[in-house]
Parts: structure tokens; C-alpha cells; sequence
């Protein structure tokens, strides 16, 4: 246990460890949805410090990841029209799509800006009336709230120069997928706080008990995930599978109502693709029919796009917890955070991304975990 | 982006009829949409994502969370130059671990931002 001591409370942390390592008997396989809890595990080497028969499993939960390239596609197409001014968070520049990314649209002389809230796209509308503005609103449960209130807000103040390109997504269909799947492997879900920051837990006791997998509703901070980790542990060994919140300094039972309201409002569940995965049910939202005039792909017929996913990218298995990052075989080689072949090795959510950035290889031994951030971070 | 930051509330206003604050994050101080908190008050904590408060949280919790995401560098993702760190990836790969092994097999195309 030689990184115990950077850990922000080692004594804790220990403590949390050593319950671990006494309630396990057996093997158990746990899915961490969320792309940042995967960061925080490889970063402090959290997986490895966990009994051999605990393996974390990484999950789907990166939006940025899971965005299909027929989106990323469109994006690029709409983003290069000289009319338009493409807004978008800063995690989406350097996604490829096929054959390029919003980062060489903007070289290109397309007006791509990065905005840090979907409420500074709108803003910079309302000082462009001559253009089109266009806001990239992709995202889990977490991101969709802010959206909707930005499109709820255009159609208020009746700016008509604005439109959102949404590919918003929803966690608990791509859990009953991955529940599905034959080769699944999951048997406890370490779920995403944040996204039940919003949605409350409402919708998992259904999951929990149908699949029979506890879900345990974790941070992101190393001593949550290992908390979550305890948790799920305890039940598993029990051989309980209940809806356990191991978060609650962030997430109330209920979630966010005004938010939850205004979701209601703006959209409507639909199917959607996710990217190296295919199409989940009712797993995404679109805009409702009250809100269609903002929405981008209504607005600019975006068609004839040919879209070709590169032959050597596995993140469809990694995102689904089948694969490892470094068992791709162009991990490090062909794809690399400068040359990424897919969204998994540059979102800061990334799996691939942090394997890479962690230097983590199957080696057989500890990684050095950094101790400070690394510098000039390539993780956007 | 997915990352959710505490940060504190230090004024409260309206703007095109929506309920606005200057929350700071450890120094760094951004708009804050507090629609969705509507009783948030000034000097208490939220956890704040893409611009919007989205659940309270204590003061204790949310200062430890800070300090940690400082020293990791995650407030530096969230709020640096989002233009910059696209290029130092594009350009700059964190060293690769075996040093005599070419990190990148591929053909560059180095794009200036
Ligand atoms: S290492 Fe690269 S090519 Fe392999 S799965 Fe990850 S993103 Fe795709």
C-alpha cells in the first residue's frame, strides 16, 4: 500500500482498505459508470491497492466518449459553414470525426469558440444577431438541465439566432444494456453521483432489484470510490442487491426537482446511438416538438456525410467494460492523445486516456501514480 | 467536463429575468446560474456544473474537495485555456515510458491553433 500516503486523509483511506480486504471472500467484478471515478481509480492506482479478487470494471460514462461520429460528423460540417458560429465545451476540440476534429475546423477559418456554460452560447447570440449560433449539447443527466434552460431561455427572450446540436444521454438504459449483454461480467455498479445530483435515485431500485446488482450511488474523490467500493462489497458478500447512497454530501434521494422540470419541459426520450456501441432504447433525449425551432439538426439540413469509424478503435469494448485500454492493439502506437483514433483517448473522461496518461500498462507492476498533476496536462 | 466543482457563492443577482451569482472556485470566479437552487444564498456552498448550481453542499465537504482538485490539477482543466490545452495535445504527448520505444507510429499533421 506504498501511494496510501496521497491520499487526501491516509488514515481513512486505510481504514476503508483493511474493511475491504476483511469482508472479501470471493471474486467480485464491479462497473464504475462514470468516467471521472475511472480517472481518480488510475490516477491513484485504487484498483490496485483493492483486494485481488475486487476488479474494477470501466463503464460507459463518458459523454464525450459515447457521442456517435455521425454527431462529431455533423458537428464538423455545421461548425465549417461560414455563417455559423460553433460554441461547444473545450473537451469536444480535439474528438476526431472522420478525417478531422473542431480543432482543424477552427485552423480551417470555421468560427469555433469554447464556452464554459451553455448560457455564454446564448450570450454570445444575443451580440451576433446577423449569425447563427450553434451550441454542441452533448452530455449525461448532469449536462442536460443547463441545456435545457438555455433553450428554455432562447425561446423566452425570443432569440431566434440560436439552435443546440443534441445528443444528450441517459445512464440507466446503457446499465440494462450492459446487463444484457452475454459476455457481462458486472455484478455491483458503482453509480455516477453527479448525474443523481439531478436525477435522485429514483430510477435504480428497479434495476437493482431485476438484475439482482447492488448500485451504489459514489464521488469521484479517491476516498468516495473506495467508500463505494465497501459498500458494494458488503452487500455482494451479503448477498444483497438494494440502492445504497454512499454520496448523500451531494445527492438527495429526490434529486434536483427544478431541474428535473425543466428536463420534463425542453425534452423527450428517444433512442440514441452511442458511439462504438450502437443504439440503446430510450437512452438519449432530443428536444420536445415545442422546442424543434432550436434544434440544429432541424435547422441546417446536415446530409450526404459519409462517416467512416477508423477499422483499429476498440472503444465500443472498452466502453463497455470487455476490453482493457492497453489491450487495444494501437494503444501507445497508432493511437496516442496527439493522433487519437478514438474520443476514449482524448476526453478527460477518457479510459484510454487514462491508461495513457497514467502510463498504465499491464506490467505486472505498480505504476509510479503522479504525485502532482502532470504538466501541460494533454487531457482537455 | 463532466466535473462538478464546489464553489461559494458571493453575490446574488437577476439577469434577463434569471436568477444569477459570482460563485468563486478557489479563486477563479465564474457566472453561476442559480435557477435550478433558487434559495441558494450568498456564503453558502454548491456544487456548480457548465455554469449552473445543481445541489448544495456543506462547507466542510466542499473546501476538502477543493483543495484536492487544486492539487491535482483539475481546476487548471476546468478553467484553464481550453484552445491551449487542445494544443499542447495536439503538439506535446506526455513522455512515453519507454524511452527508447517510439511513443507515435502514425504521420503527423501538426495543426497550429
Ligand atoms: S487505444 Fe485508441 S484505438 Fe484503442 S480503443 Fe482506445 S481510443 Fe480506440
Amino acid at each position: 500500500m506504498k501511494y496510501i500516503d496521497e491520499f487526501q486523509d491516509p488514515a481513512l483511506a486505510r481504514r476503508l482498505l483493511d474493511d475491504i480486504h476483511a469482508t472479501v471472500t470471493r471474486p467480485w467484478a464491479l462497473m464504475e459508470v462514470c468516467g471521472g471515478q475511472t480517472h481518480t481509480i488510475i490516477r491513484h492506482g485504487i484498483d490496485q491497492l483493492l483486494p485481488d479478487q475486487v476488479e474494477l470494471i470501466h463503464g460507459p460514462g463518458c459523454p464525450v466518449c459515447v457521442t456517435p461520429l455521425e454527431v462529431i460528423d455533423k458537428a464538423l460540417e455545421i461548425a465549417s459553414r461560414p455563417d455559423v458560429i460553433f460554441c461547444s465545451f473545450g473537451d469536444m476540440l480535439r474528438v476526431p470525426g472522420t478525417g478531422r476534429d473542431l480543432f482543424q475546423v477552427r485552423s480551417e477559418g470555421g468560427d469555433v469558440r469554447v464556452v464554459y456554460s451553455p448560457l455564454d452560447a446564448l450570450r454570445i447570440a444575443q451580440e451576433n444577431p446577423q449569425r447563427q449560433v450553434v451550441f454542441f449539447g452533448i452530455g449525461f443527466e448532469t449536462t442536460a438541465p443547463p441545456n435545457a434552460m438555455t433553450v428554455y431561455q432562447a425561446k423566452k427572450l425570443g432569440i431566434r439566432n440560436f439552435s443546440l446540436l443534441v445528443s444528450h444521454v441517459r445512464v440507466p438504459p446503457a446499465i440494462e444494456a450492459i446487463m444484457q449483454s452475454p459476455s457481462c461480467r458486472v455484478q455491483g455498479f458503482l453509480a455516477a453521483g453527479h448525474v443523481c445530483s439531478v436525477m435522485g435515485m429514483g430510477e435504480y431500485p428497479e434495476l437493482a432489484a431485476r438484475h439482482r446488482v447492488p448500485i451504489v450511488v459514489t464521488g469521484f474523490e479517491p476516498l468516495d470510490i473506495l467508500e463505494g467500493v465497501r459498500r458494494a462489497v458488503r452487500q455482494l458478500e451479503r448477498g444483497e442487491h438494494t440502492v445504497d447512497n454512499a454520496y448523500a454530501r451531494a445527492v438527495r434521494p429526490e434529486g434536483n426537482p427544478a431541474a428535473l422540470a425543466m428536463l420534463e419541459d425542453v425534452f423527450e426520450v428517444t433512442d440514441r446511438a452511442w458511439r462504438g456501441i450502437g443504439v440503446i432504447p430510450d437512452s438519449g433525449w432530443r428536444l420536445s416538438p415545442r422546442y424543434r425551432d432550436f434544434d440544429a439538426e432541424h435547422r441546417f439540413s446536415v446530409t450526404g456525410i459519409n462517416t467512416v469509424e477508423p477499422a483499429e478503435c476498440r472503444s465500443g469494448e472498452v466502453l463497455q467494460g470487455l476490453l482493457k485500454p492497453h489491450e487495444c492493439e494501437a494503444f501507445g502506437t497508432l493511437c496516442t492523445p496527439r493522433s487519437p483514433l478514438g474520443a476514449t483517448m482524448v476526453s478527460s473522461e477518457g479510459a484510454c486516456a487514462a491508461y495513457y496518461l497514467y502510463r498504465r500498462l499491464d506490467l505486472g507492476t505498480v505504476p509510479a501514480a503522479p504525485t502532482t498533476a502532470p504538466e501541460a496536462s494533454p487531457v482537455v | 467536463m463532466c466535473l462538478a466543482v464546489p464553489g461559494r457563492v458571493l453575490d446574488i443577482g437577476e439577469k434577463d429575468g434569471t436568477r444569477m451569482a459570482t460563485v468563486d472556485f478557489g479563486g477563479v470566479q465564474k457566472e453561476v446560474c442559480l435557477e435550478y437552487l433558487p434559495d441558494l444564498q450568498v456564503g453558502e456552498y454548491a456544487i456548480v456544473h457548465v455554469g449552473f448550481a445543481l445541489q448544495r453542499l456543506d462547507e466542510e465537504s466542499a473546501r476538502q474537495t477543493l483543495e484536492l482538485f487544486e492539487q491535482l490539477g483539475m481546476l487548471q482543466e476546468e478553467f484553464g485555456d481550453p484552445w491551449e490545452q487542445a494544443a499542447a495535445q495536439a503538439g506535446a504527448d506526455s513522455p512515453w515510458p519507454f524511452a527508447d520505444e517510439p511513443a507515435v507510429a502514425a504521420p503527423q499533421e501538426e495543426v497550429q491553433p
